[in-house]
Formats: structure tokens, sequence, C-alpha cells
């Protein structure tokens, strides 16, 4: 089985902690996270990153201006947004701006850990 | 403030409690205050509003409901920096759950958590706020809306 380094991006302590205990071990391990979109592009560079989990709404730099960042430095990198942002027009914006996935919040561990195995699976589709 | 629009946060609240391990949640029936006497417990997480709403949406808890829903959405560290943390992302999560209904012009801020009564910054004195009582696990909590026109 082929593994991920992932990334998680989001303010919350305990958004990136469920994060943590949700994803599957044997498909990914954290090598960073990052509680803002400039933390976030500091890291993206410095670590070898394949998976991101991008919160949207952060201070400093939001989520979006994040994504074209990160994008622009790695157009091959996986994004899952995980938002509480449900207007169907965020979700289409995140897309074009290079997101692979969106993941409302709140969400089950099941639900975070199905996305993101969707996320890589779909390279192979 | 139509009923439509306390029903879209009504919606939220049940939808967050569904995603914990204890996802029964009862609504008490909305009500009307004065901004110069408004909700509040323990912590208050506030989302600032603007677009074509202006205003404040927050929730508002005691610190024991704040512990129990830690455990019940699976995070074992039930201290201070974590109830601050969840206070504000309860708020969020809300906020952003009513812009399936308002749309993207329905802009939130990053969360504000304070402890206690929000400032009249937060919440002008003049105005009124809809509250929506929230009891989980038997303890009491709010949403409180204040949104008017721009």
């Amino acid at each position: 089985m082929k593994s991920y380094n992932l990334m998680i991006v989001d303010d919350s302590n305990i958004i990136r902690n469920k994060i943590k205990r949700a994803y599957d071990k044997e498909k990914f391990s954290v090598v960073c996270t990052a509680t803002n979109g400039e933390e976030a592009i500091e890291m993206f560079k410095s670590h070898p990153v394949d998976v991101v989990t991008m919160d949207l709404t952060m201070p400093k730099m939001e989520g979006i201006a994040c994504i074209e960042n990160l994008i622009a430095i790695n157009p091959d990198v996986l994004i899952l947004v995980v938002s509480a942002l449900s207007d169907k027009a965020t979700g289409i914006e995140a897309l074009e701006k290079g997101a692979t996935g969106f993941l409302l919040k709140p969400f089950t561990e099941d639900q975070l850990q199905d996305a993101l195995n969707e996320l890589t699976d779909d390279i192979y589709a | 403030m139509l009923e439509d629009t306390l029903q879209v946060f009504i919606d939220g609240i049940k939808n967050y409690f569904a995603h914990t391990n204890e996802p029964e949640v009862k609504i008490g029936t909305p009500y009307l205050v004065d901004n110069n006497a408004p909700e509040s417990a323990d912590y208050t997480g506030i989302i600032g509003v603007s677009g074509p709403n202006k205003g404040c949406v927050y929730f508002t808890s005691p610190k024991i409901l704040l512990k129990h829903l830690l455990l019940s959405i699976g995070e074992s560290e039930t201290h201070e920096e974590n109830m601050v943390d969840l206070v504000g992302e309860v708020a969020n999560t809300l906020s952003g759950y009513a812009r399936r209904t308002f749309g993207k012009s329905f802009m939130i801020s990053v969360p504000v958590v304070i402890e206690g009564v929000p400032s009249a910054i937060h919440l002008p004195r003049k105005l009124r706020s809809y509250v929506i009582p929230v009891t989980w696990k038997s303890y009491n909590a709010s949403v409180v809306i204040c949104l008017q026109p721009d």
C-alpha cells in the first residue's frame, strides 16, 4: 500500500487532534501541522507533503488563498478541505483553486477516514 | 427576524450534536432579550457576521457542558485551553452551517472567545437578540443571534 505524508491545517487544536485520531495509520503519517495559511506555506516548503487537510476560516491567511499558494508550489498535492462553510459557492471555489475534496464540519472520525481514502484512491481511478 | 432564520440555526445545533457520541439535544422555545442584559455562561464563542446581514452569532456555555462535549467528540484532554477552543469551534460550525441557506454573502469571522458577557463592540446594546436555549445531558447553554439588515 502506498503511504502518504499528511499536513493538517486548522486553527483549532481539537480539530487537529480529531484528524490525528481518525486517519488510517497504515496509509498516512502526519509530517507537520499548521494553525493558519501562512504557517502552512512555510511548513509545506520544508516538509515532504503529499496530502493536506485544510480549514478555510483561519486567522492571518484563509484557506482558499493558502490552497492557491500550495498548488503553485506543487500542483500534485492532494487537498481535502475540512470546513464548516456549507454553501455550494465556497465548495466550488475551493475545487476551482485546486482542492481535491471537501468534508463538512462537524464530521465523524469515520467520515474523515473515508474522505481521505477517497481522495487518494481517486488517483488510480 | 423570520422564523425561518431561527430554524436554520436550530437545524445547525441539531446537526452539530448529531455528530457527537450523545446526539440527543433539546431545543427550547426561542425568545427575545435586550442586549443590555445579554445571555451568557462561563465561556462565549462569538462569530462576527457581515454582508447583507450584520451582527453576530454566539454560543455561550458552562464549563461542565464543554468538558462533557469534549469527551463526547473523542477529546480526552478537557483542560481550559480545549474548552475555549471548543466553544469557538461550535460557534464557527453553527455559523458555517447557516451559509447553506444564506449563501456565501453571509460572511463570518474567525471566532472570538471570551469569558462571560460579550462586550458592546460585539453586541450593540441598543439592539435585541434572539436566544435559542439548548439543553444537552441536562446542562443548559444558549445560541444567541443578533442580526440586522445592512
